[in-house]
């Protein structure tokens, strides 16, 4: 089912949480919420579900406003990050529950339930551990198990909070390319909330980047990755150097150097130069380009991280290179960016820059 | 799994000589045991041997007979009457009062916290007091109440008020630390499943806290059944009447008939062993759930 937040503001107390955020979620997209901690991002998904209720705005499931409805009638499926199994009831009573305490009218058989129940464990890969109690699983089953839950109700959408932040590195990986797999076959829409960038990346049909209560991009993980269009969507995504750097007639200059890349049409003026550790070509000689002495070199799987003392405004900038091209230390290196954004100091307005 | 079998490992390697840094010296070990048991011989396994030599003193015999004397009956029926009411009471209260402090903020939270703890903190002769002050035919309510023939003091709804406000903090101090660590997500788990209010509370928070609650309940009637100060003032004293059982302790202490005193002081104390076998019992029966629930 199609999602809407519409123009939501939360506050607690008088610290606000959210400020008038608007979301268009499709019907059958898995969207990522992505931000540091305290960007609101899980207020966000707790208004979706129903769990705290807006200050001002509205959330609309479909056409229908779900503003004043409660939890309860929303009909979703939330997913918590400690998983807040039913730690007295089995796995199936776990899984059940949610048809289970239906009123008559509306529920479904006990042997309909049962089977439902058993059907779903069977999916999550949980099939023979229906009789277990959920301290006697492990972390990821525990998950599933939530997850098997929160989908026994046919939710009209699926929230998840965290829902991989508790496990270790190695089981967090397969669970996400699972819930991948389980969200092409079920088709649920499905909203996650997470401050790991590469689940997100991975994971999501589209990233919704939160800070401080706002949203500063939705997008593609393509799009999020490769033209962020906010200062802090470049430094929050990937790795990113950032170098203040002067305008001056359609040129980029260090202090007293030209580095080469023009930018024509922006005012002159000073600014700061974004560009990721990846997107660069090494020069040999240095008509233009910006260079620095090798402070230190490590060598990380299959890259060569460098770090360079450029000199000038006394900062510090990391480049990727092939691992067979040697980086001694104090030796120079002359780059140029081959992929890079430039973003003024003046907040929000002329954020729009030039580009490559 | 993986941890299960590290966790053999450790325990195989200290049941050898293997000394880890918390373990004291063989002298100063055995010095602390001796002197715990000591303390708990003289302070508590000696005078309960005490109450049960004195009350079989005369042989079993005589211990059956005092127990039969018609006040000592009504005491021990009058006791039960009182428990019986006012443990239930309580138990409700106090799920309601855990419940509102665990799971909501509002203003006056912290008032309310102290207010729950206040019978702890005040002598049970003046919670007793209250009550006279308050129902006393010199107060503001006596006079109503005469009129229109309702007696609470030094009769059965009195001795009721007293025990609940005495017994109050029970059940409530045992939740609140629980609620608190158990936190929400349970209860907005089954919400979000679209549960009732009353289906969360029965099916998820009461199996959440039955461990506790039922302790809190196991020393609510301890209490209750054991009060004396503030039953002592609003009772009155009546034979056969408003006397509950460490009242009528008391009484027939001071009249010399010690057979009969520690005859009935030996029912008191055996709640209090039935209270704490009975606690063992079901924490040795269910350990592995409790450890579940509080684990998790």
């Amino acid at each position: 089912m199609e999602v809407r937040v519409q123009n939501i503001r939360k506050e607690f107390g008088r610290f606000p949480a959210l400020n008038d955020v608007s979301l268009d979620i499709r019907s059958g997209e898995l969207i990522a919420l992505l931000g540091p901690s305290g960007s609101g991002k899980t207020t966000l998904l707790r208004l979706i579900a129903g769990l705290e209720s807006p200050t001002e705005g509205t959330v609309y499931f479909g056409e229908e406003d779900a503003s004043k409805k409660t939890v309860q009638e929303r009909n979703i499926g939330f997913v918590f990050q400690h998983y807040a199994l039913f730690r007295h009831m089995t796995v199936l009573d776990n899984v059940s529950f949610g048809l289970k305490v239906r009123p008559g009218s509306r529920r479904p058989p006990a042997a309909e339930i049962r089977a439902r129940a058993l059907e779903l464990l069977d999916l999550v890969q949980l099939s023979g551990l229906e009789k277990r109690y959920p301290a006697q699983l492990s972390g990821g089953q525990r998950q599933r198990v939530a997850l098997a839950r929160a989908m026994a109700v046919e939710p009209n959408v699926l929230l998840l909070d965290e829902p991989f932040g508790a496990l270790d590195a190695q089981v967090r990986k397969e669970l996400r390319r699972w819930l991948r797999e389980i969200h092409d076959r079920t088709g649920h829409t499905t909203v996650f909330v997470t401050h790991d960038q590469d689940e997100a990346l991975e994971l999501a049909d589209r990233v919704v980047v939160m800070s401080k209560g706002s949203i500063e991009q939705v997008g593609t993980p393509d799009e999020i990755y490769d033209t962020p269009n906010s200062p802090f969507v470049f430094g929050f995504i990937g790795e990113s150097n950032i170098i203040p750097v002067r305008v001056e007639n359609g040129q980029l200059w260090i202090e007293d150097r030209s580095i080469g890349l023009s930018a024509a049409g922006e005012p002159d003026g000073p600014a700061q130069l974004y560009f990721r550790p990846h997107d660069i070509e090494l020069l040999d000689g240095c008509g233009g380009c910006i260079a620095g002495i090798v402070t230190v070199s490590r060598r990380v799987a299959g890259t060569r991280h460098v770090e360079l003392d450029i000199g000038a405004a006394n900062c510090k900038v990391e480049i990727e290179l092939p691992p067979e091209k040697a980086a001694t230390d104090k030796s120079r290196i002359a780059f140029r960016p081959t992929r890079w954004r430039l973003f003024r100091d003046v907040p929000n307005e002329n954020r729009t820059p030039a580009q490559v | 799994m993986a941890l299960d079998t590290s966790a053999h490992e450790v325990h195989h390697h200290t049941s050898e000589t293997v000394r880890t840094a918390t373990t004291e010296s063989r002298i100063a070990r055995y010095g602390l045991i001796a002197i715990a048991l000591c303390f708990i011989g003289l302070f508590l396994l000696l005078p309960l041997a005490a109450v049960f030599t004195e009350a079989f003193r005369n042989g079993p015999g005589e211990f059956v007979t005092v127990l039969q004397d018609p006040e000592t009956f009504s005491a021990i029926r009058l006791t039960l009457i009182v428990a019986g009411i006012s443990v239930p009471l309580n138990l409700v209260f106090g799920v309601a009062a855990a419940w509102a402090i665990a799971k909501y903020e509002f203003k006056g939270k912290a008032f309310l916290t102290t207010l729950i703890d206040l019978p702890f903190s005040v002598s049970p002769v003046i919670s007793g007091l209250v009550f006279v002050l308050l129902f006393g035919s010199h107060s503001v309510l006596g006079p109503w109440l005469q009129s229109h023939g309702i007696q609470i003091l030094f009769a059965v709804p009195g001795i009721v008020l007293a025990t609940v406000f005495v017994t109050f903090p029970f059940v409530a101090r045992e939740l609140i630390p629980l609620m608190q660590e158990q936190g929400t997500a349970d209860e907005e788990a089954a919400l979000s499943l679209g549960a009732s209010g009353w289906q969360t509370f029965w099916y998820v928070t009461l199996p959440n806290i039955k461990w506790g609650l039922l302790y809190g309940v196991l020393l609510c009637n301890a209490r209750a059944m054991g009060e004396f100060g503030a039953v002592s003032v609003v009772s009155g004293h009546i034979r056969g009447l408003t006397n509950t059982m460490p009242l009528q302790v008391e009484i027939l202490y001071n009249e010399y008939s010690f057979v009969a005193a520690f005859a009935v002081a030996t029912l008191l104390a055996l709640l209090a062993l039935v209270t704490l076998v009975l606690k063992s019992l079901l924490e040795l029966k269910f350990s592995a759930q409790i450890a579940a629930s509080r684990r998790h």
